[in-house]
């Protein structure tokens, strides 16, 4: 079988990296994490050059199960990225909680190996491999902090429902080969775009099947139930990237198996669309209208982010090149802005469920001024506001959802939208013209500071670059 | 393909009530282990239908997932169970309902 | 139709009658003579001290998995050894390279101890 070495470098280096390498290393090496979070950073580093290098060159290898090239290798270096951010808050965090383990990292970098999986899939197998590679990684990086009950809590709750949405994801797998006869997205599209399957009702069965699964990894309505509870227990710089990764990843995933169920000629494209666009609307409404009566900032964030994958849905909506790129687009902004929030609320943090409320904001800006201006862009840009990177995500995505006819999920979206400014800039009002009401030692953020430095200047500079990126993107599709 | 006669109906039918009987075991049961035990039912009703479509269309890719999702299943069964003894060493019960630190 | 399934009939049939008229022999033909030793819980004269239903090492547990994980992992030889010649060395060398990533697995479980019994 031909294999093209050069195209499948960067999955073939983190693999070997990871499983090969780096497994050994921690076998012969004893508690030196210094050294294993060197080696992983490193891995991440170069696997996104990789990806850089090779991204010009498309295709399909492995007899065709894995396509390379273009948005796959963009996903790639999306998920590098978020993972060595992620990294980086990490260390700190993780010394601070006494919890700082070699393993950490390894499944970090095992999550991001499944992510690219996912990103690179052609085939129905290879995206099952790719997300349970990512979510098994997540449901130990959940329950990391091995004495924290809400940790475990946590991950236990994830873990249960994470596998029972797994139940759908290969039981709508296993309808959509019987009733096309292939696992491989280019023939089931065909299948499908020329409505020529066996089993018509298993295939829309089949189809919603995968929606419900895909729409547990978004944290989409009405599967959003586990997100506030995993994502207020979990170490918060787990939360950090698997609420922004994770769902970036969720999303390539999304948009490569909604592109081949939904193709413009099949038969039940038009009700898959008006099913996800009820999903969207209920999403960004649900999430942002909970958000608003949260007092602990973690579980206000996981609220914003369900929200977000409301949102986020609006371009499968569309299903069309332009709401790919609103996606593509809006989910890097995404993962910056929520990244970062999450990590400035990591900082603040204290073990033991100290700092965790919006009341403990108070005054930030006057103890903090620094973290307070960053979390204040972080702020601004998720709740859309002009100049950040959130805002021009937000419109591309709208703009998506009206050409494609559906101007009512534009209207919900906007309403949504003000409704989400409220407590976004609540927190901002809480920080800057509020009292402290009680004494607070100063924090130092340490490497977060990398982190926090680079997702706020992405966050910033992101939207003056939006034509060149969609021109960019424009040739994927 | 099969050696007899039964139509692929009776393998899509037999796998759709296992898939079945495992969701209302996850709904109703209350014991982690055994909410688990349902999920894994869950996914052996999917490998028997896999198996039965891929007899039917002659096409081998269907059994090698099935592969697949043993392996990831056994995969998904080590983590678990080892949430489950962490949760058990923290607070001596494996009952989801007493698990309500953070609302449900 | 239902004739397919005949020979399975029968076989259920059959095997009901031999089990149940040979319970039914036995208790009604049998001598019945009880003595302690037959009635204690293991015949064998292991005196049985404290109830079964009690919290066991967890080492027991780690040996488990790790049997299984690495049981599992030998169905993936299968379909390769099924069309050994038919993938040549295109097939030898993903299953060495498959081997070395388990390996390297096993050499972290064995270097962390997880087998250790003591």
């Amino acid at each position: 079988m031909h294999i093209d070495f050069f195209g499948s470098l960067p999955l073939l280096v983190i693999w070997l990296a990871l499983g090969a390498i780096g497994i050994a290393i921690q076998a012969f090496v004893r508690n030196n994490t210094r050294l294993v979070f060197g080696y992983y950073s490193g891995t991440l580093v170069i696997t996104a050059l990789l990806a850089l290098i090779t991204s010009a060159h498309k295709g399909t290898t492995f007899g065709g199960m894995i396509s390379i090239g273009g948005f796959a290798n963009y996903f790639d270096v999306l998920f590098c990225g978020a993972g060595l951010l992620a990294m980086f808050a990490a260390r700190p965090y993780l010394q601070r909680e006494n919890s700082e383990l070699d393993e950490f990292y390894t499944m970090l970098v095992s999550a991001v190996s499944g992510m690219m999986l996912m990103a690179h899939a052609n085939n129905l197998l290879v995206l099952f491999v790719g997300i349970e590679l990512m979510s098994i990684s997540f449901y130990i990086m959940a329950g990391f902090l091995r004495t924290n009950i809400r940790s475990i809590e946590a991950a236990l709750k994830y873990f249960l429902l994470g596998a029972f949405a797994t139940g759908f994801l290969v039981y709508g797998m296993s309808l959509i080969y019987g009733a096309t006869g292939s696992l491989q997205y280019d023939v089931i599209a065909s299948v499908i775009g020329e409505n020529r399957s066996q089993f018509p009702t298993l295939l829309a069965i089949g189809a919603v099947f995968l929606a419900v699964a895909l729409s547990f990894k978004i944290a989409a309505f009405p599967f959003h139930q586990w997100a506030p509870d995993v994502y207020e227990g979990s170490p918060t710089v787990v939360t950090a990237f698997m609420s922004t990764a994770g769902k970036a990843a969720a999303f390539s995933a999304f948009i490569a198996v909604f592109a081949v169920l939904m193709p413009a000629s099949s038969l039940m494209t038009p009700q898959l669309q008006l099913m996800l666009a009820a999903v969207a609307a209920i999403t960004m409404l649900v999430g942002n209208v909970t958000a608003v009566a949260q007092t602990n900032v973690k579980r206000m964030l996981a609220y914003s982010s369900i929200a977000h994958a409301g949102y986020l849905l609006m371009g499968i909506v569309a299903n069309g090149e332009a709401g790919y790129s609103a996606i593509t687009f809006y989910v890097t902004s995404y993962t910056f802005m929520q990244l970062g929030a999450f990590v400035v609320v990591g900082i603040l943090e204290r073990g033991n469920e100290e700092n965790l409320q919006i009341d403990d904001y108070a005054g930030l800006a006057k103890r903090e001024p620094v973290l307070a201006f960053i979390m204040a862009v972080f702020m601004f840009s998720l709740a859309g506001i002009p100049p950040f990177a959130g805002f021009f995500g937000k419109y591309l995505l709208f703009v998506a959802a009206i050409e494609s006819g559906y101007t009512w999920l534009t209207i919900v979206a906007v309403v949504s939208s003000v409704v989400s400014a409220y407590f976004y800039l609540g927190l901002v009002v809480k920080m800057y013209f509020t009292e402290p009401h009680k004494e607070h030692s100063h924090v130092s953020p340490g490497l977060a500071g990398i982190t926090l430095f680079v997702t706020v200047a992405v966050s910033i500079v992101l939207g003056l670059f939006t034509s060149q990126l969609l021109s960019i993107f424009g040739t994927w599709w | 393909m099969l050696p007899t006669s039964i139509p692929l109906d009776y393998y899509l039918i037999l796998s759709a009530c296992l898939f079945v009987i495992g969701v209302v075991g996850v709904i109703t049961r209350r014991n982690a282990i055994i909410i688990f035990m349902s999920i894994e039912l869950m996914l052996n009703a999917v490998n028997l239908s896999m198996v039965a479509f891929s007899a039917f269309s002659g096409d081998i890719a269907g059994q090698m997932f099935v592969f697949f999702i043993m392996a990831v299943a056994a995969a998904e069964a080590a983590v678990g169970l080892a949430i489950v003894l962490a949760l058990f060493r923290n607070k001596q019960t494996i009952y989801v309902d007493e698990i309500n630190i953070m609302k449900w | 139709m239902i004739l397919d399934y005949m020979p399975l009939i029968i076989m259920i049939v059959v095997g009901l009658i031999f089990g149940v008229s040979n319970i039914v022999l036995a208790e009604n033909l049998g001598p019945k003579r009880s003595t302690r030793a037959k009635l204690s819980t293991y015949e064998s004269g292991m005196e049985p001290v404290k109830t079964a239903r009690e919290r066991f090492t967890v080492k027991f547990y780690l040996v488990a998995m790790m049997f299984i994980l690495f049981d599992i992992e030998i169905v993936f030889m299968y379909p390769w050894a099924v069309q050994f010649r038919e993938l040549g060395y295109y097939g030898l060398s993903a299953m060495v390279l498959f081997m070395v990533l388990l390996f390297s697995g096993y050499l972290y479980v064995i270097k962390k101890g997880a087998l250790k019994w003591d």
